[in-house]
């Protein structure tokens, strides 16, 4: 009996740790901006190019950032999330249209809604760099403060805007 | 005539670099392409993770590719431009992990493992020694051993 406990434990620890590894998503990269500062942008705006979109003007409100492109079929799916979430009024999504298309962007936009009051374009990619960003969609929830609070990699869905967003904006907000 | 074909032969070679798209010069200065093909080794791409910024073909490698290059540029050091990179990727982005306080069972981790096994091995190696009892042979199966073994060849 005790001859096959220690192989039997062994053999239990190992499966452990593979399960776990298996459910661990090895995309989602933990970011080191949560709880620094949003990095500052100045941007031109989508639909109005002469104006810029920058973090400041957000200054005392809480919002979320949300990285999208007309090419990226995550945002696709995130869609519909967004719109609700915008409808609902919880808290403003702004957009940062990434490395795309200024009319394939309006496009896309005029086709399947707009939730974003106001949209920036970050063409080469450089906001997204200062941001962390390595796959569209992105989302950054970001406090009164300026404060990057929470960092969403991939698309966001009904659940987690349920269970982690909105509680999240609601506490924040409450500061 | 002649002049004729070495002109071919020439413009067929000189055409080569003309489809040769993908391997285009990154820089003007070798220098700059030198370090940074030395750091991009050393940093992996976000995208294909176990490919290395300078292996990646990713939109995304480019682009940091280019803000290396920038910063190269700028005669910013090594030491800084992976700052730059950790601080928005964090240390994910580095092949070679540091040692920190979150690392540590992934630096020593290999070496505990070793001291265990060989500990283990030890152990059991000592107790597989002292399970070895001498066992005293007496006169009389001395002989019955010696009559067995002269017996043996007659057996079929």
């Amino acid at each position: 009996m005790n001859r096959f406990l220690l192989p039997l434990s062994i053999f239990i620890v190992v499966v452990v740790f593979l399960g776990i590894g298996l459910k661990l998503n090895p995309r989602e990269i933990p970011s080191p901006l949560v709880g620094k500062a949003a990095p500052d942008f100045s941007q031109p705006q989508l639909f109005e190019p002469t104006k810029v979109f920058s973090p400041g003007d957000m200054k005392g409100k809480v919002w979320l950032l949300n990285f999208w492109a007309s090419w990226c079929s995550g945002c696709k799916t995130e869609h519909p999330v967004l719109m609700d979430l915008a409808k609902s009024g919880e808290v403003p999504i702004y957009g940062m249209d990434y490395k795309d298309q200024r009319d394939e962007a309006m496009t896309w936009l005029s086709r399947w809604g707009n939730p974003y009051p106001v949209v920036g374009v970050d063409d080469a990619g450089r906001v997204g760099i200062n941001y962390g960003v390595y796959g569209v969609p992105e989302t950054y929830v970001i406090d009164k403060q300026g404060v990057i609070r929470y960092k969403q990699i991939g698309p966001l869905d009904p659940d987690t805007v349920e269970k982690k967003i909105i509680p999240l904006v609601k506490q924040l907000e409450a500061q | 005539m002649n002049m004729k074909w070495i002109t071919l032969i020439v413009m067929a070679f000189l055409s080569g670099p003309v489809w040769a798209g993908e391997a285009r010069p990154l820089a003007d200065d070798p220098a700059a392409e030198a370090r940074l093909k030395h750091l991009a080794v050393e940093l992996r791409c976000l995208v294909c993770q176990n490919q290395t910024l300078a292996d990646s073909n990713a939109p995304l490698a480019e682009d940091l590719r280019r803000e290396v290059r920038e910063m190269i540029a700028k005669n910013m050091s090594d030491q800084e431009i992976i700052e730059f990179l950790t601080a928005r990727y964090g240390d994910f982005v580095l092949y070679r992990p540091p040692l920190k306080a979150t690392t540590t069972l992934l630096w020593v981790g290999p070496f505990v493992l070793v001291i265990i096994g060989a500990t283990v091995l030890i152990i059991t190696l000592r107790r597989r020694a002292g399970k070895v009892v001498e066992v005293p042979v007496t006169e009389d199966e001395h002989r019955r051993v010696e009559q067995l073994l002269a017996e043996g060849g007659k057996r079929p």
